[in-house]
C-alpha cells in the first residue's frame, strides 16, 4: 500500500485543485439562491398585477347628472319627519322623471323599461337620504349625479378603454349612454360606496365596509383572547411547569394543534360554542372564539421561543438578587420577551385575518347587509366577502372582488411590515 | 504518532497519582471560631451523578475565602448552594446540612428570596439587567422595599456605586442603559447591584474570568475594600487572584475538599500532595 504523501508542498498543491471545484459548487448555489427569489418574486408580481389589473377599477364607478325635482305628489311625501311617509314613499320615481325629462322621445313601456335600467335602483334611496339631510330641497330641483346601475358602469369602463362590452344591455340604451356621454353627463367618479356600505344584491351599491368592520370586531376578539392567554400558557410552560412527561406531552399537542386545518376548528366551534353552548351564530363572537382557537398554538409556539431566547444570565442575576420567580418574569423575562411575543401575535392576527374555512362552518358567510356595530351583530368577514362576490354572477363583481383582495392584501401587509418594525424598534433596548 | 505514546502515558501515570479516596477528610483548619457560615457533609447530586462528597467547612465572618481546583471539580456548584443558585436546576439536590449564623438554610420553611438578599451573588459574566444604571443597582432595594422614598433610594443607588468604585465613571450618566458600560464596569455593577440590598454573605463566581488584567486589579482591589464589611467567598482559576484577594483558600479536587488552609500557607507549605501539585501547574 502507497503511504498518502502529506508533505506541506503536496498538500497545498491539492488544496488549489480542491479549490476552483469548492469556488465552482459556491457560485452554483448562489445562483440556484437568486432563482429561487426571482421564481418567487415573480410570482408575487404576477399575482399582484393580476389582482390590481382586475381590480382597480372598483374603485372608480359610473355616475349620470339628471335634473331631479323632488316632487311632493310625484314621491308620495310632505312630512320628512313622518316615518310612515318615508317607507312607503316613491323614491326611485324622481330619478325615473328626471330620466323621461332627459330623453323626452322614448316611448313604450319596454324602452321606458331600458331607460329607467340606466340609473341604479337604488339611486331613488341616495335621493331620500340627500332630502332627509336638507329639507329644504323638498319641492325644488336641482342638477345632481346620480349613480348609475352596474351594467352601464360595466359597459361605459369597457367602452372608455376601448373594448366595449354590452352583452346585457340593448343598442338603444348603448346609444343613450353615447349621448350622456357627448353631453358630458356621464363619468367616473371616486367609488365611496366601496368604504362606505355593506354588501349588497346590486354590484354598484355593494361595499366592503360591512365585512371590514365583521373582520375587526372578530379580529378585537381573537387578539383580546388569544393574546393573554396564550402568554400566559407560554410563560408558565417555559417558566413556571416542572418538565416531565405532561409537559412534553402539552407540548406535542400544541404543535400539533398548530398543524390541524382550520376548518377542522370551524366544526369545533359549530359543535361546541354553538350547538352546546348556544352562542347565536353568524356573529363576531363566535368568529373571534373559533378563531382564538386557530391562534392560540401559533402565540404560544412564537412566545415559548421568545422566552427562551432570553438569556439565562438575566434570570439568574434577578433570582441571585433575591426576586422571586414571579418577579423574575414580570420584570426582566416579559420585558425581554415582548417584542417577539408581538411579532408572533401579529402575525397570528395576520393568518387569522386571511382565513375563511373556519368562519364558513358558523354561520359567518350569510348574506349581511347591515354593517355590524358590536360582537353580537350578524356578520361577515373580508376573506369571506371576497368568496361569496368571487361566486357572484354579475360581471361587476369581478373588479368588486379583486378590489377586496386589495384591501385584504393591505391590511396584511400593513400587519407584517408592522411585525417586523415593531421586532426592530423594541429590540434595540437590549 | 509514535510521538505522543510517551506523553499519552505520563498522563494517565498522573491521572492514577490523583484518584482520591472515597474516605478522603479535608486536611488543614476547617473550622473556625465564630463562622458566618458553616457547612457540615454536604452532598451535591446532578441526577444520580455526586458533584460534592462530604464537604465540611466554615467561613469566618469578614473573611474572604477562596475557592479553586482545577475545572470541573464542583467549585462552583459548592458556591451556588450556598444561596441556593441551584434550586433553579430541576435534577440537582443537595443534602447534608449548610447554615448561616445557625440557622439552616435548607430547612422548609426558609424562603430563598429572604436567603438570597442576605446572600448576594456576583456570576461569572457581567449580567447587569438590560435597563438604566440606576435601575439596576435600585433593583433590589425596590424588589425588598428597602427604600421608604425617592431620596433614600438615591442615596443606596450612590453609595453602592461608590462601594463598588464605579460612582465617579458613572454620575454623569446614571441614566443610560447599564449594558453600554465597558466589561470591568459592568462586573462593578453587579457588584454594586448585589450589595446595594446589604447582604452579609457576597459569593463570586469568577468574577474575573472574562475580563482584562486591568478591570480585574479593579475587582480585586474593590474585593478586598469590600471585605471590611462583607463576608466573601470567590471562586476563581486563577491561583494568583486567590493569593493576592483571600484569607483562606480551599483546595476541591474532582467534587472533595482536599484542603483549607490561610492563603500564606496553601501556596508555600501546602498540606496534601494534590494541592501541592495543582498549585505548582502539573495539572489545571
Amino acid at each position: 500500500m502507497n503511504k498518502p504523501d502529506n508533505t506541506p508542498v503536496n498538500n497545498l498543491e491539492k488544496i488549489r485543485k480542491s479549490l476552483s471545484r469548492r469556488n465552482r459548487s459556491e457560485r452554483r448555489f448562489r445562483w440556484y439562491g437568486r432563482l429561487a427569489i426571482f421564481i418567487g418574486l415573480a410570482a408575487v408580481t404576477v399575482l399582484f398585477t393580476d389582482i390590481v389589473s382586475k381590480g382597480h377599477g372598483a374603485f372608480r364607478i359610473a355616475y349620470l347628472q339628471l335634473e331631479v325635482e323632488y316632487d311632493q305628489d310625484l314621491i308620495g311625501v310632505n312630512n320628512l319627519t313622518d316615518p310612515e311617509q318615508l317607507i312607503l314613499g316613491n323614491w326611485q320615481a324622481v330619478p325615473k322623471q328626471a330620466l323621461r325629462q332627459q330623453f323626452p322621445d322614448v316611448s313604450g313601456r319596454s324602452d321606458k323599461r331600458k331607460l329607467y335600467g340606466l340609473v341604479s335602483n337604488g339611486a331613488g334611496f341616495d335621493l331620500k337620504d340627500r332630502l332627509l339631510a336638507n329639507p329644504l330641497l323638498l319641492g325644488t330641483r336641482e342638477t345632481i349625479w346620480v349613480l348609475a346601475d352596474d351594467d352601464i358602469d360595466t359597459y361605459y369602463k369597457s367602452w372608455l378603454d376601448g373594448e366595449p362590452y354590452a352583452a346585457r344591455l340593448t343598442d338603444k340604451q348603448v346609444k343613450w349612454i353615447g349621448e350622456l356621454h357627448d353631453q358630458g353627463k356621464i363619468r367616473l367618479q371616486f367609488n365611496s360606496n366601496l368604504f362606505t356600505r355593506g354588501d349588497s344584491r346590486e354590484p354598484e351599491q355593494a361595499g366592503i365596509r360591512g365585512a371590514v368592520m365583521g373582520s375587526l370586531f372578530t379580529l378585537l376578539l381573537t387578539l383580546m383572547l388569544s393574546f393573554p392567554i396564550g402568554v400566559a400558557a407560554a410563560i408558565y410552560l417555559e417558566e413556571f411547569a416542572p418538565k416531565n412527561g405532561w409537559t412534553d406531552f402539552i407540548e406535542v399537542n400544541i404543535n400539533n394543534l398548530a398543524a390541524v386545518p382550520s376548518i377542522i376548528f370551524g366544526l369545533l366551534g359549530l359543535a361546541i360554542f354553538i350547538n352546546f353552548f348556544h352562542v347565536p351564530r353568524s356573529v363576531p363572537i363566535v368568529g373571534g372564539l373559533v378563531l382564538t382557537l386557530m391562534t392560540l398554538p401559533t402565540i404560544i409556539i412564537t412566545s415559548r421561543a421568545a422566552i427562551k431566547s432570553v438569556p439565562p444570565s438575566i434570570r439568574e442575576a434577578a433570582l441571585g438578587m433575591g426576586a422571586s420567580k414571579y418577579q423574575m418574569v414580570l420584570h426582566h423575562v416579559l420585558p425581554l420577551a415582548l417584542p417577539g411575543m408581538l411579532t408572533g401575535a401579529i402575525i397570528g392576527m395576520a393568518q387569522a385575518l386571511g382565513e375563511s374555512a373556519p368562519l364558513l362552518m358558523i354561520g359567518m358567510v350569510a348574506f349581511i347587509v347591515d354593517i355590524p356595530g358590536g360582537f353580537s351583530d350578524p356578520a361577515t368577514v373580508l376573506p369571506v366577502q371576497i368568496f361569496l362576490w368571487a361566486d357572484s354572477p354579475e360581471r361587476a363583481f369581478i373588479e368588486k372582488t379583486s378590489a377586496a383582495i386589495m384591501v385584504l392584501l393591505s391590511f396584511l401587509i400593513v400587519m407584517n411590515t408592522s411585525a417586523v418594525w415593531l421586532r426592530k424598534r423594541l429590540e434595540r433596548r437590549w | 504518532m509514535n510521538g505522543m505514546n510517551p506523553v499519552m502515558g505520563a498522563k494517565s501515570d498522573t491521572k492514577q497519582n490523583l484518584e482520591v479516596a472515597d474516605n478522603q477528610v479535608t486536611v488543614g483548619s476547617c473550622f473556625t471560631e465564630a463562622p458566618k457560615m458553616t457547612m457540615r457533609n454536604v452532598n451535591v447530586y446532578y441526577d444520580d451523578k455526586q458533584a460534592i462528597h462530604n464537604v465540611s467547612v466554615d467561613i469566618a465572618k469578614n473573611e474572604v475565602i477562596a475557592m479553586i481546583g482545577p475545572s470541573g471539580c464542583g467549585k462552583s456548584t459548592f458556591l451556588r448552594s450556598l444561596n441556593r443558585m441551584n434550586d433553579t436546576v430541576e435534577s440537582c439536590r443537595v443534602e447534608g446540612e449548610i447554615c448561616m449564623d445557625g440557622e439552616n438554610l435548607y430547612a422548609p420553611k426558609l424562603d430563598v428570596v429572604e436567603l438570597r438578599a442576605r446572600v448576594g451573588m456576583v456570576f461569572q459574566k457581567p449580567n447587569p439587567f438590560p435597563k438604566s444604571i440606576y435601575d439596576n443597582v435600585a433593583y433590589g432595594p425596590k424588589i425588598h422595599g428597602l427604600a421608604d422614598t425617592r431620596v433614600d433610594l438615591d442615596e443606596i443607588v450612590e453609595n453602592s456605586l461608590r462601594k463598588a468604585s464605579l460612582w465617579e465613571e458613572v454620575k454623569e450618566r446614571l441614566h443610560q442603559s447599564g449594558t453600554g458600560l465597558s466589561g470591568g464596569q459592568q462586573q462593578r455593577l453587579c457588584i454594586a447591584r448585589a450589595i446595594a440590598v446589604s447582604p452579609e454573605v457576597i459569593l463570586m463566581d469568577e468574577p474575573c474570568s472574562a475580563l482584562d488584567p486591568i478591570a480585574t486589579a479593579k475587582i480585586e482591589e474593590l474585593i478586598e475594600e469590600l471585605s471590611q464589611n462583607f463576608t466573601i467567598a470567590i471562586v476563581t482559576h486563577s491561583m494568583q487572584q486567590a493569593a493576592r484577594v483571600s484569607h483562606r483558600t480551599a483546595y476541591f479536587h474532582l467534587g472533595r475538599l482536599i484542603e483549607v488552609n490561610p492563603t500564606e500557607q496553601v501556596f508555600t507549605m501546602p498540606e496534601h500532595e494534590l494541592t501541592e501539585a495543582y498549585i505548582t501547574g502539573r495539572f489545571g
